[in-house]
């Protein structure tokens, strides 16, 4: 790695300690963001006799806690299809929506605009706590306990102006010469901002797509209010009800087994997306 | 609520140009040759309401809905037991604002006790976080080997659920955990007193700092590449770059994230729920006591409790809006002069 | 708490009177309608059962057995999440929207009161169970206010299990049956040179209910009450003082470990587990646990210790009760009835280790051979005292593990917090 950076540099002995500090900088943030993940992979690592262990390796490496949390009982792979309709149609839903209002926040001239977006960040506000009595009570009488929409409709209050937010500062951000230039060689307003904005604020809809699906994928209180049928339950539903052999034992090592089959698919797909994004945008850069 | 009046466009509002060095416009990449055409105006309120329209309704749906219940509940008092037949009574009385008056009264000193602590973690946390997030960020913004992975490695605090998080971080806080093992120290961490608050402090900016990152990240990598050229010839060392390019180009991410992590963390409750547990009162939240009055079915003085967690996060969030209104907000499309002349008078208007 | 009930005086004056013209003109002398009698069960059909989530594997092949013998009164099993506060929450909220989604209930024995009062469950025909065969102070708990709610489903006390190998080596023949006796055998065991940094006791210290078990079973030892025979909070008193001083003591001088303030069942259990502690208070699930750890073969189990004697437990385990808004009742009183049978509680102490509501299954020599630790566990649970069995549970608990726990940290004298104790309790009680 240093052999391949040092060939290209011009001022070696600057660009080296520049390295250095580089790397020392990426070495602190992956310790930091990682360690205590570390721990929560090992402790998963662990026999369930062993979880009080502080050692740093688990000794012996055992998977009896992921093979039960793919136990059939405890359904969690259904419990992940689940999670994965919710927050995906949810980030769909909202980031669609929200690209709406968004741009009409960052590019469009009407009146109650500040109101409107105040509105928008004011509705994220209400705990979650004290909304979710009233919407069972409606949801019930309207019958839609035990289905998807029942968990995707709430997870809007928080992810859409999560969203709205996140993507008016980034459409705002992009030069607007650029669409008009766009709109004078004879494309519609829509037509501008589809092939234009959109791919320059790439990086900026990405990662609002990956704040609200995790955000909306961890949702766990109104989940569980929505639904008591085992096969509609969400991930974070499916992990509240895992149990050690008695009321009183914490399943920890189950739960951080859980924790890890959660998360990781996430960080794949981040990996995966961020790939073809990126490279998205070097070759519209390119042009 | 805030009422805001922008200046309706000018007539002559269609074709605007120069305008070179207003402060607000240097901050962004400055439009190249400086002129600058403002779009058509022409039915963009009706475009507008139809864009904006549908957000509008679904959140009136999901939100305005159980709000105004959660205010009207929060006029009920608790149902009260009949001593006689010992049963609790089917019909909550109606006790207009005393459940207000309970709060910030009888239960002052609980109230007070918990509003601190939320103050007080919210500050810390997100002052931290902000502090974390953006030197991951710009860390995180150099091309390396290997970016791609680290980069989604930095998701993974934030994308562990809450709930797993806070049972981590418990496990790691333990007497006998590996905390302590690591200090060679016996701290009871999940006792009272302030090591409580500094556990609490320490699982949440971990948890949570991935997320000021990831979004300034995003905001650097939109800033065009030639405005950091330009900044490096003019002979602008690092620390100037950062703090005269750099910062004041990410500002309106970093804004609007340091602005969703506030809200969140004043209304944090999982984390010293689950690290700590319920009623200790080194860490007890705002949003806490609600869900403790709740849990004991006292709906009305729990929607209170929510009304006023409410009316201060809005507070909050309305003074951002108001402080940074223009970076956060932006009124990129009003015409310049009428900017220019009307932004005193604008912000003046916005009141909560 | 006052204040907030001014506004609500008068029609509950209103209320209080009424009950009274009723009872007057009334020829029952039932008392109003919280003695009224159980309700009618009609309605035959599908039912669920809503319990925590079980993964000992036992719950549902009972369901099954029951759905086989009614295949038009099926049985659905819905599983809650593992936190006692989440069941209650889902449970609430059921009862707040009116669902018939939920209709038998599996209760842990404090909140019978609650849901009786609220009347999220249904007043259950007595004769109908065989409550005489039960063990008395278990039965106690589905009750409120002389009524049946609920029918015992499961059972559990608190145990003292001890060092044998230990207690032998220092000389200590019998377990200890006073506060003092564990203290002297302990001050023993720490001269031996294998008993050099092992604590000498522990339960659960942590603030949240164990707490509350733990301070109940200390200040009923010391023969005080937290609340007494009419549910009229009592705690202030020389008794219940003496109880709280054990703790209070104990943490002071050693004999609790510190660290012991932040303790939950597994966290003790895991001490003991490792030959930190000579005795540890806890549950009957310890047991087969402790067997397959290093102190295999060198501990025991007695009941726990108090004052002057043996000591009073609290009292765990769940009943079951029918929710309010429940359809096909009567199909749910059929299956409470096959649930709580003698058969179906041998099964799940077999299968599960739950202990039985029933009294002669801790005589069962078979079982006995399974489980030794059955006839302390029944004196555990005969000579038991319950939790305060009050309305607002909540409250009582949160004001008890908050003084209780300003005492164990110091932060509060022993005296200062059963007075403030008193005080809630007496303005929770009187809500």
């Amino acid at each position: 790695m240093t052999a391949s950076t040092l060939t290209i540099t011009r001022r070696p002995a600057r660009r080296r300690r520049h390295n250095g500090l580089l790397y020392a900088g990426v070495a602190a943030v992956v310790i930091y963001c990682l360690a205590p993940f570390y721990w929560m992979l090992v402790s998963s690592l662990r026999r369930s006799s062993d979880i009080f262990d502080t050692s740093l390796l688990p000794s012996p490496v055992s998977f009896e806690n992921y093979t039960r949390v793919f136990d059939p009982a405890q359904g969690f792979g259904r419990a992940l299809l689940n999670s994965l309709v919710v927050a995906g149609v949810t980030t769909v839903a909202a980031l669609l929506l929200a690209t709406f209002t968004a741009y009409a926040m960052a590019r469009l001239e009407f009146r109650f605009k500040r109101l409107i977006l105040t509105l928008i960040i004011a509705t994220s506000m209400f705990p979650v706590v004290s909304i979710v009595v009233p919407l069972l009570k409606l949801f019930t009488d309207i019958g839609w306990i035990n289905t998807y929409q029942s968990m995707i409709v709430p997870s809007m209050s928080f992810a859409l102006p999560l969203a709205v937010w996140n993507l008016t500062t980034f459409f705002r951000q992009m030069p607007d010469e650029l669409e008009h230039a766009a709109m004078v060689d004879g494309c519609t307003r829509g037509q501008a901002f589809r092939k234009i904005i959109i791919p320059l604020a790439a990086p900026g809809i990405f990662t609002t797509a990956i704040i609200t699906f995790i955000a909306a994928w961890n949702e766990f209180l109104i989940a569980l209010s929505m639904t008591n049928r085992p096969e509609m339950q969400t991930a974070p539903v499916a992990i509240s009800k895992f149990t050690g052999a008695t009321t009183w034992e914490t399943p920890f090592g189950s739960q951080m087994a859980a924790g890890v089959v959660v998360t990781i698919p996430l960080v794949i797909m981040v990996l995966l997306f961020q790939r073809r994004i990126v490279a998205g945008l070097t070759a519209g850069a390119a042009k | 609520m805030s009422h805001t009046r922008v200046p309706p466009p000018s007539p002559d509002a269609d074709v605007v140009t120069g305008a070179p060095a207003v402060p607000a416009r240097t901050e962004r990449p400055a439009p190249r040759g400086g002129r600058r055409t403002v779009r058509a105006t022409s039915g963009t309120a009706g475009m507008a309401a139809l864009l904006v329209s549908p957000t509008l309704l679904v959140l009136a749906v999901v939100v305005l809905y159980p709000t105004v219940m959660a205010l009207h509940e929060s006029l009920y008092g608790p149902k009260g037991l009949d001593p006689e037949t010992g049963f609790i009574s089917d019909t909550e009385p109606f006790v207009g604002l005393q459940n207000y008056a309970d709060i910030l009264g009888e239960a002052g000193e609980r109230f007070w006790n918990a509003f601190w602590n939320t103050t007080f973690f919210t500050v810390v946390t997100v002052t931290l976080e902000t502090v974390i997030g953006v030197a991951m960020a710009l860390i995180m913004h150099k091309a390396f080997r290997g970016r791609g992975f680290v980069r989604a490695g930095i998701l993974i605090p934030w994308a562990v659920p809450t709930a797993i998080s806070g049972l981590l971080w418990r496990w790691i806080f333990n007497s006998d955990g590996v905390a302590n093992a690591l200090l060679g120290r016996q701290i009871l961490w999940t006792s009272e007193g302030f090591q409580a608050k500094l556990a609490v402090i320490v699982a949440e900016v971990w948890k949570t700092a991935p997320f000021i990152g990831l979004l300034v990240l995003a905001g650097l990598q939109v800033i065009p590449k030639e405005v950091y050229e330009a900044a490096r010839i003019d002979g602008a060392g690092r620390a100037r770059r950062f703090w005269h390019v750099t910062l004041p180009l990410v500002k309106p991410a970093l804004l609007v994230a340091v602005l969703f992590r506030c809200m969140d963390a004043l209304r944090m409750f999982d984390l010293p729920y689950i690290l700590i547990g319920a009623q200790k009162n080194s860490v007890e939240t705002l949003s806490m006591l609600a869900q403790n009055e709740a849990s004991n079915v006292r709906f009305g003085p729990a929607s209170a409790y929510a009304v006023i967690l409410f009316v201060y996060v809005f507070l909050i969030a309305l003074a951002f809006v108001r402080l940074l209104g223009t970076d956060l907000v932006g009124d990129t499309g009003t015409p310049e002069r009428s900017r220019r002349f009307g932004r005193r008078r604008k912000s003046a208007e916005v009141t909560a | 708490m006052k204040t907030r009930s001014t506004r609500a005086i008068p029609s509950a004056a209103v209320l209080t009177v009424g009950g009274l013209l009723l009872t007057a003109c009334g020829s029952s002398g039932d008392g109003g309608s919280g003695q009224a009698g159980p309700a009618s069960f009609e309605g035959r059909g599908p039912i669920s059962y809503v319990a925590a989530k079980d993964t000992t594997g036992t719950i549902q092949p009972l369901i099954d057995r029951w759905n086989k013998q009614h295949p038009d009164e099926k049985v659905t099993f819905i599983q809650l999440p593992t936190d006692a506060d989440a069941q209650r929450q889902q449970m609430i909220q059921n009862a707040e929207t009116k669902s018939d989604a939920y209709t038998v209930l599996s209760l842990d024995v404090v909140w019978t009161s609650e849901f009786a009062a609220h009347q999220w469950i249904d007043r259950l025909p007595e004769k109908q169970f065989p409550l005489g065969r039960m063990l008395e102070p278990v039965v106690e708990t589905a009750k409120y206010r002389d009524g049946l709610y609920a029918v015992p489903h499961s059972s559990d006390g608190g145990m003292l299990y001890y060092r044998t190998d230990l207690l032998k080596k220092a000389g200590v023949k019998a377990p200890p049956k006073t506060w003092a006796e564990m203290k002297d055998a302990c001050a023993k065991v720490q001269k031996l040179p294998e008993g050099k940094g092992v604590g000498c006791y522990a339960g659960q210290f942590q603030k949240y209910e164990g707490l509350t078990v733990n301070f109940s079973e200390a200040v009923h030892s010391a023969g005080g009450v937290v609340t007494g025979p009419d549910g009229k909070p009592d705690v202030d008193t020389p008794e219940a003082k003496q109880g709280l001083d054990f703790l209070v003591g104990s943490l002071k001088d050693g004999t609790i470990p510190k660290k012991a303030v932040t303790y939950l069942e597994e966290d003790g259990r895991q001490a003991f587990q490792n030959g930190k502690l000579v005795f540890l208070r806890n549950w009957p699930y310890v047991y087969s646990h402790a067997q397959k750890s290093d102190v295999r073969g060198k501990f025991a189990v007695a009941p726990l210790p108090g004052l002057n004697g043996p000591g009073s437990s609290s009292l765990g385990g769940h009943n079951l009760a029918v929710s309010s808004f429940a359809k096909n009742k009567a199909t749910a009183l059929d299956f409470i009835k096959f649930m709580t049978s003698e058969q179906s509680t041998e099964t799940l102490l077999k299968e599960a280790s739950l202990a039985p509501p029933y009294a002669s299954l801790y005589d069962d020599q078979q079982l006995i051979d399974q489980y030794p630790y059955l006839p302390v566990l029944k004196e555990s649970i005969v000579r038991a005292v319950p939790r305060p069995r009050v309305v607002p549970y909540g409250d009582v608990t949160a004001s008890i593990q908050r003084e209780a726990y300003a005492a164990l940290t110091g932060s509060k004298s022993s005296a200062d917090a059963l007075k403030a104790l008193q005080a809630d309790l007496q303005k929770s009680v009187a809500q």
